[in-house]
């Protein structure tokens, strides 16, 4: 099967520390794949590196079955390519209203002219209106998203991702801040995802990663550790002592 | 959700109707055509303000909406006017030069009439060659159109440069006010070609139109000035209210996240730079006309620190308020530095406005940046009953954001 990302032999060094090194992954068009780490081990910069806002010192990021390189692209155009980002604060515009959110979102041209002489056809309002819904806003469009709670404005970033239809999701830490109901919405709705688009999902809850039930990959000192189940991964002698064992020692 | 674009936004309405009415006003009470209670020179200051309203429009969209500082857009209004002013005392030289040549015995050639006007025009810096910057200067068309190419060129060349780079925030805002120090200085000179300090003058007779008295013309300055204020103010009330005003707004609160929902954030920056560039480019050709002269001082990097204390004070990120600000605050610096305003006499002291009037600006601008951030503009709010949220703060609570939606609802 054709790999949708493929990150090979990537370093990245800020001031003399090793961020990143000589890092290998890659992921299918369908997959929920699940990457842990203690502290420091790369995950936030690996997601940087592959939506563009570090530039590897080397190595090669390869995307779609067109081996397009991701290192010369914007952050724009990455995002355009199809990778969606969410981050670990729920980063919503909250001076605009739900639907100006996700409006922003939706899949649609992204030049300046293109943009300005845009308006939103009934289909839109509607995809607008199901996505709210989907996301449990249903009742709070007109809403200003600076009102919502965290959780909800959780969900209107979830919301925005999806409006975006990316090919490849990166979900830092969705369960951050979530209730118990919440977070079991969240694992249903990246299992789902994940039948359609590949999704990656960073995260340092053990019991939420269990939850996924999928493939996982382990980070330390910024490259892979081990590959595999979480079953297959947490019984790995190394992966144990770096991360596992150490709160049980 | 598909009413129509003045039914969402009714106080373009509002400001088109009141604007009219101002026009109306002024026009009834004029001296060319109405009952003569406003003198011609305040229905110029009353159609320059309108010209300044024009171009804190456009500040507003720049600062307000997308969130970057420029504190140059004042080059841009003051190149606008040089460019309108270069025809305005061409053609004016031309036709005196064509009255003084027509008593010689044998008719003047073409060469003869470019020699005296270019006589006429730079003999006060020395010059007697026509400097290769007014080739079009014979032409109102083309003249027209560099009104909009110069300084849009301009803008695009350096915001483009500057946004490529990545410079934000009062990086930028210092970058623009080296850019409009550059330009006087360099306009300053007396090889620049526009006439060094003297820079162009007599721009209020206007060719063609000899026979009309100052009276006329500065109603009809009025006219054009609130015309194209009302243009203006349509083009950017809909340029921010749909998708696009959505991004840009997105862009001055958090543009990294803008970037990853796939906009470029420089190209969206890069046109509105040019674009306002433009509406303030527009503004300074209707100004100076009326002004009657322009030199480089006019580009000095307090003129684009006044279009953002206007702003400031008629409240950002609004666009009536823009255009409150720069209405009251430049009328009532005229009142105060005019000498017209009475002293105030405190026994010790006597507080002569002429000289304080600067510090009392200033105060106020201070004031309104740390009490009332939304300005003037902000009134309305407090009137209508609207309340925003407060886009600073911290991610709230669950139990904290619901407290903030009851009092949203009261």
């Amino acid at each position: 099967m054709t790999q949708l990302l493929e990150v090979s032999g990537v370093s990245v060094t800020f001031d003399g520390f090793r961020a990143i090194n000589n890092l290998s992954f890659s992921i299918g068009p369908a997959e929920l794949r699940a990457i842990i780490g203690p502290n420091g081990a790369g995950k936030t910069t690996f997601m940087d590196i592959v939506t563009g806002k570090t530039r590897p010192d080397e190595g090669r990021v390869l995307w779609g079955s067109r081996l397009q390189s991701l290192l010369s692209m914007s952050e724009a155009q990455i995002a355009r390519a199809g990778v969606g980002r969410k981050f670990q604060r729920p980063t919503v515009f909250e001076d605009q209203t739900v639907a100006d959110n996700l409006m922003m979102a939706l899949k649609a041209a992204r030049g300046p002219l293109a943009v300005l002489f845009w308006s939103p056809k009934v289909a839109d309002h509607a995809r607008v209106a199901a996505l709210a819904a989907e996301v449990g806003l249903g009742d709070a469009l007109a809403r200003k998203s600076g009102e919502l709670s965290h959780g909800q404005k959780q969900w209107l970033e979830i919301g925005m991702l999806l409006a975006q239809e990316p090919q490849l999701l990166l979900v830092d830490e969705p369960a951050a801040g979530m209730t118990l109901a919440e977070r079991e919405h969240t694992t249903r709705l990246l299992v789902d995802l994940a039948r359609t688009r590949a999704v990656v999902v960073v995260e340092h809850d053990m019991e939420f990663v269990r939850r996924l039930n999928c493939k996982v990959t382990v980070l330390h000192e910024g490259s892979v550790l081990a590959e595999g189940s979480l079953d297959h991964v947490t019984r790995n002698p190394q992966v144990i002592d770096v991360y596992l064992g150490r709160s049980e020692r | 959700m598909t009413r129509t674009f003045l039914a969402r936004n009714p106080s373009v309405l509002w400001f088109l109707l009141l604007l009219s009415l101002f026009t109306l006003g002024v026009t009834l009470l004029s001296e060319a055509y109405g009952l003569a209670l406003i003198s011609t020179s305040f229905i110029k200051t009353l159609g320059k303000t309108l010209c300044l309203c024009l171009a804190a429009l456009a500040m507003d969209l720049i600062w307000g909406y997308a969130g970057i500082l420029s504190l140059g857009h004042m080059a841009f209004f003051a190149l606008g006017g040089y460019m309108i002013g270069m025809w305005l005392m061409y053609a004016r030289t031309e036709a005196i030069v064509i009255t003084a040549l027509s008593n010689e015995a044998l008719p003047a050639t073409a060469q003869e009439i470019q020699n005296g006007i270019a006589a006429q025009i730079f003999g006060v810096v020395g010059a007697s060659e026509l400097p290769g910057v007014w080739v079009f200067a014979h032409s109102l068309p083309l003249q027209l159109l560099l009104v909009v190419l110069v300084p849009g060129l301009l803008a695009l060349i350096f915001g483009w440069l500057a946004f490529r780079s990545r410079v934000t925030g009062v990086y930028l805002s210092i970058l623009t006010q080296a850019m409009t120090l550059a330009l006087a200085l360099y306009l300053f000179q007396n090889d620049s070609g526009l006439r060094g300090n003297n820079g162009l003058s007599g721009l209020q007779n206007i060719p063609g139109l000899d026979a009309v008295s100052q009276d006329r013309i500065s109603v009809w300055f009025l006219w054009a000035s609130a015309a194209a204020l009302g243009l203006g103010y349509l083009l950017v009330a809909w340029v921010v209210s749909g998708k696009f005003g959505s991004v840009i707004r997105a862009i001055r609160d958090d543009e990294a996240r803008v970037r990853f929902l796939g906009y470029s954030v420089e190209g969206y920056k890069l046109f509105v730079f040019t674009l306002t560039a433009i509406i303030a480019a527009i503004a300074g050709a209707l100004y100076y006309p009326q002004a009657g002269i322009i030199n480089p001082a006019e580009l000095a990097p307090i003129a684009s620190i006044y279009l953002a204390v206007w702003v400031a004070i008629g409240g950002r990120g609004r666009l009536y308020g823009a255009v409150i600000g720069a209405a009251l605050v430049s009328l009532l610096s005229s009142w105060f530095t005019g000498g017209r305003a009475p002293s105030l006499n405190l026994g010790f002291y006597t507080v002569n406005w002429v000289d304080w009037w600067l510090i009392l600006l200033g105060l106020t601008f201070v004031c309104v940046t740390l009490f009332a951030p939304k300005g003037i503009g902000g009134l309305f709010d407090l009137w209508q009953g609207l309340r925003h949220p407060d886009r600073k703060g911290a991610a709230l609570g669950p139990d904290d954001g619901a407290l903030l939606e009851k009092e949203a609802k009261e």
